[in-house]
Parts: C-alpha cells; sequence; structure tokens
C-alpha cells in the first residue's frame, strides 16, 4: 500500500478513537449516575479517574519495545471488548454485584488505561511517516474533531435512539473494525497475524450479538414513560421489576405501579408497622406477606425484643435484589439478611394454608387489589387463615390502598376483617408520593392504647399517633360489602374507583 | 329420528370446522383418547367373557363406582356393614365424576360442580357437613360454605358478537322486547320454584321424586321443552339460547330434545342457600367432583376393585352371583353375595342383570369432554376469564378453568376442560362418529372451536386429551320421568337393589348420591 493511503488510514483510525474514547467515557459516567444518582458527582469522579487512567496507558507506553503494530491492534481489539460492553455488563451486574463502586471504577479505570495506550503507540507507528510538526497537529486536530463529534452524537443520537448499552456496542464495534482494517492493510508487517485476525473477529461477534441482543433497558421510551431515569429493570415470571432514579429520589415500581420512594418511604413504612407493633411489648415472632423489598422488616427490627421475623414473597427475584444490591441494602439496612430474620420464596395463600406456626403480629404488605388474583388475598378466605396464625394477644396489619381514592374499597376491607371476627383499627397516614394511604389493625381482642415507639423514627411520634386513628368526613365510613372468594366485591369497587379517579 | 338435514347439517359443520383448523394444516397435538374403550362395552353386549375359574365370598357387591355406588358403600360403613364390594369397570372410582391430573393441574372428565342444595336433599347435606364444605348454620339459618369449594369470582362469562360479558344471559345488542321477555320468562320460573302443587308438595324439587304430583304440573312432561316455550309465547332469540344452553349442559340435550318439566326443572327447583354466599353460587374443585369422589372412595380401600367389568348378576337361591372379568389377571371371578346393589347405568343393567326386563325408552346423550393444557390462560376483551367461558356461537358448551379455584397468583400455565354435547344428530349416529374420528380429528374440531374465541391459542396448546362418553347421562325425553317405564326401573330384582342416577330421569350429583344412599337402606334389611 502506498504510503499516502496509509498516512490517510491511520488518520482516520485517529478519528475513530478518539471518538470512541469519548464515548467510553460519556457511558461510563452517564451509567454512574443513573445507577448511583447525583450526577455532578458521578460525572466528575468518572471523569476523573478515565483521564488518570489514559496517564497510566501513556506512561506504560514506554514499555512497548518490539512489535508496535501488533501491540496497537491488539489494544485496539481489548478496547472493543471492554468498552463495548461496560454499559450493558455494568447493568447486568448492578443487581448481583456487592460493591458496585469497585466494579465501576475498576472497568474505568481499565479503559482508560488502554485508550491512553492508543494515542503513543499511534505516534509512534506514524513517525518517520510525516514530519514531528505536521504530526501532532494532525493528530491532535482529529483527536478534537472526534471528541466534539462524540460529545454531540452522545447526547442528541445515541442514547436516544440506541439506549446506553447498545451505544457502546456500536462503538466497541467501531473500535473492532479500526483494528481489523490496520491488521488487513499491514499483514505482512506483523507478527502472528492470523492469531489476531482471529482474536479480532471473535472480539466482533461477541459484540454484534451483544448489539443484537442487549434489552434496551435504557432507551429513553421506558424512561419517559417513567418520567425518571430507569436504572434497573427485569421481568420476572411473577412481575416486571423496575427500579428509577432521579438526582436522590430511587423509586420502586411492580409492573409499573409505584410501590416507594425513597424521599418518603419512611412514611408508608413507619406507619405500617408502628401502630400496631409498639403497642405489642410481647410480640416476639412476626410474619411479614409480600414486602420483599424489606422494608417492613427494617421497621420490625427496630424493636430489640422480636426474636424472629419471617417473610413469605412470591418473586426470589425481588428478595435476591434487595437482599445484595448495594443501595437496596442501605435503604433496608440490611434487613433481609439480618439473623433474625428468614426469608421464604413462596405464594403468601398457599404458604398460610400449610403454616402450622403463631405468630404474634402479621404484616399483609400485598398490592392493591387490582385484579381477581390478588383480590383473593384480601378475601374472608385468606383472613380466616391469617387468624389461625394469630396469637390469640396478637395483632395483623393490612396495607388498604388509598381511603381517600377508594374509599368504599378501603371501608370493603375493614368489613370484611369484622366479618371473620376480628377486631378493627382503620386509620391513615399521608405519604406525599401516593396519596392519603390506609391501613388496618385487626386483632381477636382490642388492642392496648399504649404505644411505645422505638427510636429513630422521622415520621411518627406520641404525638400524632393517635390522629392517624381520626377520619375526616370525607374518608368517613362507609357501608359495603363483604369481600368473598365467591364474589370478590373488592376488586369491582377498586377498579370503579381508581378508574373514576385517573380519568379525573 | 335422524333425518337428511340433519346429517348434512352436522357433516356440513364438521367440514367447516375442520377447514377452519386448516391454516396450521398439519397441526399434531401430544394427548390420546382416553378413557373407558368401546371394546369392552362390546365383550359386554356379546356376552364373550370366560366362565368364572374361582369364588368370591361377601355379604355385599355393590356394582359400579360413580357417585351413587360409592354412596352406597359410605352409607353401608355407616350402618356398621363392612363386609362388601366395590367392583368398578375403570381402574378409579368416580364414574361420570372422574377426573385427571397432569403436571399443571388437576382436572375433572365430567362432572365438574354441585349447586348449593336444597333442604330436601338431607342425605348431600349431611355429607357435605361430613366433608367440612359447609360448617354449621349462619344467622340466616342457612349452611356456612367453606369459602375455598365455593367457585371464585367471577363465574361466567359469554362471548358474543366479538366481545366478552358477565353471565351466560346474552346482554349484548338486545332489544326491550328481549329484555321483556327474560323478565316474563324468569318472573314464571320463580312462580314455578315457589309454587306448591294440589298435594302440598314443592312443585320441582330435588331429590326430583319428591316433587309434586299435581297432574297439571306433571302435564309438563309431555310436552318438549320447545313446545311449551312456544305456547307460552317466548320467542326471544338470546332467551331461547339461553334457555337451550342450559339444557345442553345439565341434559346433553336442548329444548328440542327434552321435556318440558325437564326444561323448567333446571330453572325453578334450585332452592338452596348458603350463609356466605349468592343462592346461585356453586362449589367446584380443580378435578371437579372427582373431588367428591376421592372423599367417598378413600376409607374403602381394598374394599374397592378397579379394572372388574360385571357382565353376570344372577339370583341364586338365596346367593346372588356377581361374575366379573379382572381386566389384569384375565380371568373371570364369581361373588356369591347375600345382597347386590347395581350401581351400573340401566343400559349395562339390564344387560348383566338375569331374568331383568329391559326398559324401553331410555335415551343417553353422548359427549365428548377434553382437557386440553395451556402454557397461558386465555384472555379477551370486555369480561375477565371466568371459571366457565362460553361462546354463544359455538356448538360446544366452552370450557371451564382447573385452575379457577387456585388460590396462589399468578400461575399462567393451565388446562381447560373443553364440554361438548354431540347432540346434532341422533345419539346411536353421534356415537359412531365419534369413535371412529381420531384424536387427531377431535384435535382439529376443538381447536377450531376455540380459535373462533381466542386467536392464537393454538400456539399455547401444549396437550390436548381426549374423553369419549358415548352414554353421559340419561336424557329426560317427554315422557320419561313421570311415564311408566321410569316407575318400572325402580323396585328390587330379588336381592338385587338399584341405584344409578338414570332412575331420576336426570343425571345430577344429588340424585346419584340420593339414589345410592336410599338403595343401602332398602338392602339392608333383604340381608336380615
Ligand atoms: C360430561 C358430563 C358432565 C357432567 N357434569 C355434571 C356436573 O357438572 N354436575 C353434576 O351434578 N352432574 C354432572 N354430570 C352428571 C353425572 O353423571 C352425575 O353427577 C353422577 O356423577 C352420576 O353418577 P352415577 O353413579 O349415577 O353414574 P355413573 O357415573 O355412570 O356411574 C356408573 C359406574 O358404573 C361403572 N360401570 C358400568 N358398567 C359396569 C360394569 N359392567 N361393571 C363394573 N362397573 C361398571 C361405570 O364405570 C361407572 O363408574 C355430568 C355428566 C357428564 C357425562
Amino acid at each position: 500500500m502506498h504510503d499516502r493511503g496509509l498516512r490517510l488510514l491511520l488518520l482516520a483510525s485517529v478519528f475513530t478513537i478518539a471518538t470512541c474514547g469519548l464515548i467510553y467515557e460519556l457511558i461510563a459516567g452517564t451509567i454512574a449516575s443513573y445507577l448511583l444518582g447525583d450526577s455532578v458527582l458521578q460525572f466528575s469522579t468518572v471523569i476523573g479517574v478515565y483521564l488518570f487512567a489514559m496517564g497510566i496507558g501513556s506512561w506504560l507506553s514506554r514499555y512497548v519495545e518490539k512489535n508496535l503494530l501488533g501491540v496497537f491492534i491488539q489494544v485496539e481489539f481489548l478496547i472493543a471488548l471492554f468498552g463495548g460492553s461496560a454499559a450493558a455488563g455494568l447493568f447486568a451486574l448492578f443487581a448481583y454485584v456487592s460493591s458496585f463502586r469497585v466494579l465501576l471504577y475498576a472497568i474505568v479505570l481499565i479503559i482508560g488505561t488502554l485508550v491512553g495506550l492508543e494515542i503513543p503507540l499511534l505516534l509512534r507507528l506514524l513517525e518517520g511517516r510525516l514530519q514531528f510538526k505536521d504530526l501532532i497537529s494532525k493528530v491532535f486536530t482529529f483527536d478534537y474533531i472526534g471528541a466534539l463529534l462524540a460529545s454531540l452524537l452522545f447526547p442528541l443520537v445515541l442514547v436516544p435512539y440506541c439506549g446506553v448499552a447498545r451505544s457502546g456496542f456500536l462503538f466497541g464495534i467501531l473500535n473492532g473494525v479500526v483494528g481489523l482494517i490496520a491488521l488487513w492493510a499491514l499483514w505482512d508487517q506483523v507478527p502472528r497475524a492470523r492469531l489476531l485476525r482471529l482474536s479480532g473477529l471473535a472480539v466482533l461477534a461477541l459484540l454484534i450479538t451483544g448489539f443484537a441482543f442487549s434489552e434496551r433497558i435504557m432507551t429513553w421510551s421506558e424512561a419517559a414513560a417513567y418520567g425518571e431515569d430507569v436504572i434497573f429493570a427485569k421481568s420476572t415470571p411473577y412481575q416486571r421489576i423496575t427500579i428509577t432514579r432521579r438526582d436522590d429520589d430511587m423509586r420502586l415500581y411492580l409492573n409499573g405501579n409505584l410501590q416507594f420512594s425513597t424521599r418518603d418511604e419512611y412514611r408508608y413504612h413507619e406507619s405500617l408497622i408502628h401502630p400496631g407493633l409498639s403497642r405489642l411489648p410481647h410480640a416476639r415472632h412476626v410474619l411479614v406477606l409480600g414486602g420483599g423489598d424489606g422494608l417492613a422488616v427494617r421497621e420490625i427490627l427496630r424493636y430489640p425484643q422480636i426474636e424472629n421475623v419471617t417473610l413469605v414473597d412470591l418473586d426470589p427475584a425481588m428478595t435476591r435484589l434487595f437482599s445484595t444490591q448495594e443501595m437496596l441494602t442501605v435503604l433496608n439496612r440490611g434487613a433481609l439478611t439480618a439473623p433474625r430474620v428468614h426469608v421464604i420464596n413462596g405464594d403468601a395463600f398457599a404458604w398460610l394454608r400449610a403454616n402450622r406456626e403463631v405468630f404474634d403480629f402479621i404484616v399483609a404488605d400485598f398490592p392493591d387489589p387490582s385484579n381477581f388474583s390478588i383480590g383473593k388475598l384480601y378475601s374472608t378466605a385468606f383472613y380466616q387463615r391469617a387468624k389461625t396464625a394469630l396469637a390469640e394477644n396478637g395483632a395483623m396489619v393490612i396495607q388498604c390502598t388509598s381511603p381517600f381514592v377508594a374509599r368504599k374499597s378501603f371501608w370493603c376491607i375493614d368489613e370484611t376483617l369484622h366479618a371473620c371476627g376480628l377486631v378493627t383499627e382503620p386509620y391513615h397516614a399521608y405519604v406525599p408520593s401516593f396519596g392519603e394511604w390506609g391501613y388496618i389493625l385487626a386483632s381477636p381482642r382490642p388492642l392496648s392504647r399504649d404505644f411505645e415507639l422505638p427510636g429513630g423514627l422521622r415520621f411518627l411520634d406520641q404525638g400524632n399517633l393517635v390522629s392517624l386513628f381520626e377520619f375526616p368526613p370525607d374518608m368517613a365510613r362507609v357501608s359495603t360489602d363483604i369481600n368473598r372468594l365467591n364474589n370478590q366485591a373488592l376488586v369491582r369497587y377498586f377498579e370503579i374507583e381508581w378508574a373514576r379517579y385517573s380519568r379525573q | 329420528m335422524k333425518t337428511r338435514r340433519d346429517f348434512l347439517a352436522t357433516t356440513g359443520a364438521g367440514a367447516a370446522a375442520l377447514l377452519a383448523g386448516c391454516h396450521r394444516a398439519s397441526a399434531t397435538y401430544p394427548g390420546s383418547i382416553v378413557g373407558a374403550s368401546s371394546a369392552i362395552g362390546h365383550r359386554l353386549r356379546d356376552g364373550t367373557f370366560p366362565t368364572p375359574s374361582e369364588t368370591i365370598e361377601t355379604k355385599v357387591v355393590i356394582v359400579g363406582g360413580g357417585i351413587s355406588g360409592l354412596a352406597v358403600a359410605r352409607r353401608l360403613d355407616h350402618h356398621g356393614m363392612r363386609e362388601f364390594l366395590l367392583l368398578e369397570l375403570e381402574h378409579e372410582a368416580g364414574g361420570n365424576a372422574a377426573s385427571g391430573r397432569n403436571a399443571v393441574s388437576a382436572y375433572p372428565w365430567g362432572a365438574h360442580y354441585v349447586p348449593l342444595p336444597n333442604e330436601e336433599s338431607t342425605e348431600v347435606l349431611a355429607l357435605f357437613e361430613e366433608l367440612g364444605l359447609t360448617r354449621g348454620r349462619g344467622t340466616n339459618g342457612a349452611p356456612i360454605f367453606d369459602e375455598e369449594s365455593l367457585c371464585s369470582d367471577p363465574l361466567e362469562r359469554l362471548f358474543d358478537a366479538g366481545r366478552w360479558q358477565e353471565g351466560l344471559l346474552p346482554q349484548i345488542g338486545i332489544t326491550d322486547a328481549d329484555r321483556r321477555q327474560y323478565e316474563a320468562f324468569f318472573t314464571r320460573m320463580v312462580q314455578f320454584r315457589d309454587r306448591r302443587g294440589s298435594d302440598g308438595r314443592p312443585a320441582f324439587t330435588i331429590p326430583l321424586d319428591l316433587s309434586s304430583r299435581d297432574p297439571e304440573l306433571l302435564a309438563l312432561d309431555r310436552i318438549t321443552m320447545a313446545e311449551w316455550l312456544r305456547t307460552q309465547h317466548f320467542d326471544s332469540v338470546p332467551l331461547l339460547w339461553h334457555v337451550d344452553y342450559c339444557c345442553r349442559d345439565d341434559y346433553g340435550a336442548g329444548i328440542a330434545h327434552v321435556s318440558a318439566w325437564a326444561g323448567v326443572h333446571y330453572f325453578a327447583s334450585r332452592r338452596g342457600r348458603a350463609a356466605n354466599a349468592d343462592p346461585d353460587a356453586v362449589v367446584t374443585w380443580p378435578e371437579g367432583n372427582g373431588w367428591l369422589a376421592h372423599q367417598l372412595a378413600a376409607p374403602l380401600r381394598e374394599r374397592l376393585r378397579g379394572g372388574y367389568v360385571v357382565f353376570n348378576i344372577e339370583q341364586n337361591g338365596e346367593d346372588v352371583f356377581v361374575d366379573a372379568f379382572d381386566l389384569a389377571r384375565e380371568r373371570s371371578v364369581r361373588h356369591r353375595a347375600r345382597g347386590v346393589v347395581c350401581a351400573a347405568p340401566r343400559f349395562v343393567a339390564q344387560r348383566i342383570v338375569r331374568g331383568l326386563s329391559p326398559t324401553s325408552g331410555l335415551e343417553y346423550s353422548p359427549w365428548m369432554v377434553a382437557n386440553i393444557t395451556v402454557d397461558t390462560l386465555p384472555g379477551g376483551n370486555g369480561a375477565a376469564l371466568a371459571w366457565d367461558n362460553v361462546a354463544r356461537a359455538s356448538a360446544s358448551l366452552g370450557y371451564v378453568v382447573a385452575t379457577h379455584q387456585d388460590i396462589t397468583l399468578v400461575p399462567q400455565q393451565s388446562v381447560l376442560t373443553h364440554y361438548w354435547p354431540l347432540d346434532v344428530v341422533d345419539p346411536r349416529d353421534a356415537r359412531q362418529q365419534a369413535i371412529a374420528r381420531t384424536h387427531r380429528e377431535w384435535c382439529d374440531l376443538i381447536v377450531a372451536d376455540l380459535v373462533q374465541i381466542h386467536p392464537g391459542i393454538e400456539e399455547h396448546i401444549q396437550n390436548i386429551d381426549v374423553w369419549l362418553w358415548g352414554h353421559g347421562m340419561i336424557r329426560p325425553v317427554p315422557g320419561f320421568i313421570w311415564g311408566e317405564e321410569r316407575a318400572r326401573m325402580l323396585p328390587p330384582h330379588g336381592a338385587v337393589v338399584f341405584a344409578h342416577s338414570d332412575m331420576s330421569g336426570i343425571s345430577i350429583f344429588e340424585e346419584a348420591f340420593t339414589r345410592g344412599t336410599h338403595a343401602a337402606d332398602s338392602l339392608l334389611p333383604l340381608l336380615a
């Protein structure tokens, strides 16, 4: 090949390499702020580490003495591999590694170092083919143009249309192609060219497969549906679990329904647990049905006298996520892996049917009764089963949807509990991301009026506890049917009430 | 009588269904035709069994392990009479209440529910209490039912004019005239339900023999339901469809075939109540009435012998010989007993009981029942999946979801039990056609029927098993229930007492169970 052609080719590589290099940096920064929140901090630390790693790479380049070309091509393939799959890999591992930050910065270091090697190696390859002055100016011109292109391409085209994971694969592929073209053009000058070609093709095949199959978890369509950045999404046999983040607000959705927002979940969970449990100083054994996020358990573990908590949640993916993922275990304070806690993955109704144990406090934290299957978990049949698992001096608390939006639904649950011979104390609390929310305490015998709240609460105190039990006229009791398996009255009320509400 | 037009109609419908199934032309589904082989039936008719090579002594033999035979056994046990054997042709007891099970669910092969029993059905009420299906009585005096055995809501939905509605009475696109006729019809039925005959008995009840003999009411047994509807000026098309559907559901034959007494009985005999459910509630289980059959069969253990074809019952002095062919060992066994309860269908009884004069006018409805395993629950617009799902335009009765009573969340796999009374042609021809069809041909018919309401369902079907009931249930044709022939079926023949729902002229759990219980009661004095 002519020298001129070769020069052009190498300069084109500079351009591509520069673009790719910046794209990887942007991807890492984006993922860090997506998954960890606080974008300013994440971006600047990722960029810092990346630049630092490039410095290491440049410095390391001096140790490359022989076979410059071969090393350069190898570096291209390695960048293609790591840079290209970093985004998808980080997403996939997010839920399963205990310290995500270590993984993130390790990957940033690797990519940065490799990218840092590229330009010095290239400069040395071009040395002697161009005048030094010319060389420097050309290389850096292309480097900066590439950077400009990348910084425009990334937010305007790539993220909206490809999603971050796919963009990664795409640029990895470009990197790999640069390596392969260089190999092809300089075939005679590279030792062990065949082996190199084989490894390059393997990397390329991997990236193309990744590109084709990567779930578009971060496309803007899903994020747009939530209006927040989706940082985790997974379809399990039972539901679709989605976690979103906007600044310091992280939210969990199940099948698109909000389960909690980190901004105010403490209000929901303190209200779920303490109005009941703080009145049961004798309580030792607690059962939580649903609530795989471990947040209710976190509140229960505030009571030192509780000896064991059994949590029954349908979805193993849910309890695994909330037992291992760092940010989530910080949120539930490691509740699901606490020694006092025993996690069972199973259907609550089926589990209760087989259960022979007796509990002092039972928490039924199920999704709202929006379909006939879930409606069964609010039926007389279910509460009868729960009642047999409840100590005579114990209590059960049920999350009961909004008494403001779904007034009949709320009081229908109360009526249903009465029909099972239980005494009830309905109450409600304001949870900004949900609205006015309802709970019902049900017990075989009336409960004491002495509340002994544990320390560290942010919402409830002795002063406001009592007011939760007061219902203003717009949420006051209405008469309803009893919810039975054979009439599913609750699901029917719920459907009408929420449909009316969401039309407004 | 079979007419040429009927014949053309069925073959035409069959061909259309086959064509509709054609777009997945060579679809084959795993599965088979299961159930009693018609070969055994033919052997019974031809009497080609070996002579018995051994004799077993016992007090009582019960022939047939359907609900009536199982009721006999239970009653004998209650009386402390434990020396009996129950011989059943199938490997498991249950008869028309048979059931099956696969990795996904248990499912019924026939009978699948029991409505709330009437107060007159004392035997059934006692059984329900014993099995824990009811626990005492509520404030309204009615039994409190076990909620998990009551059919979960939603009970029924109907596919009509392209969408689903709740309930089986057509509501989509009906006119004011239809609505007026609905009202008039159901008012009439309530009047019948609350009426007492000139003899003071309820006009229609269960057990059926406790119904009034008021001649004015019995006159209804001489005409068909279709004729009665006509004379009463009921001509609303959706109403007639509904009444026809109900008759086909309970009798395997529509309003053109069954007597008006039987037709009205369907709507006016049920006064059962529950403390914790609407009067139209039913009890059901994944395996249908197979659950009841299992409960009844469990205490019998080795006294229940499956795989025994009884081919001869004859009085011999004080004793009765019951000769049965043991299918497993392929040899015949003679049982010498003091008394026998024949709880096999009458068309079989009159073949095997020596000297019993045949009953004329016995008509039986043939049925096809399929259990279809699917990997995803069917959906549909307008109303959510119910327990019983019916299409108005279909010749079948639709399907029942076996996992409907499942209380666990999100079981997507299921078994759909598809019911199809073969009532378009004369029963004998229908039986022959049914037997002639291969598994593949049945699958084509079934899938063609289902895709009408669930396009794409064929992709979700994993297995189809088919059961053919040649003589599924007795047909209450005009004159049968209150005619002389049925009366002649009731008394014992020497020391052979009869118990089968055939003897009521309508085939339902309560009749079978009550017949069995009463047969045991009337056998005991004969033994003394
Ligand atoms: C498809 C279908 C659906 C139905 N659905 C319902 C329903 O939902 N609810 C309801 O209440 N009823 C239903 N029925 C009616 C059902 O028939 C009765 O409820 C009841 O199960 C009848 O019991 P039985 O004992 O009278 O008769 P069978 O069930 O007919 O019992 C007779 C038994 O005798 C055995 N037998 C016959 N010949 C011999 C022989 N030679 N030797 C030994 N054993 C022999 C048979 O194998 C059988 O087990 C349905 C019937 C069918 C066919």
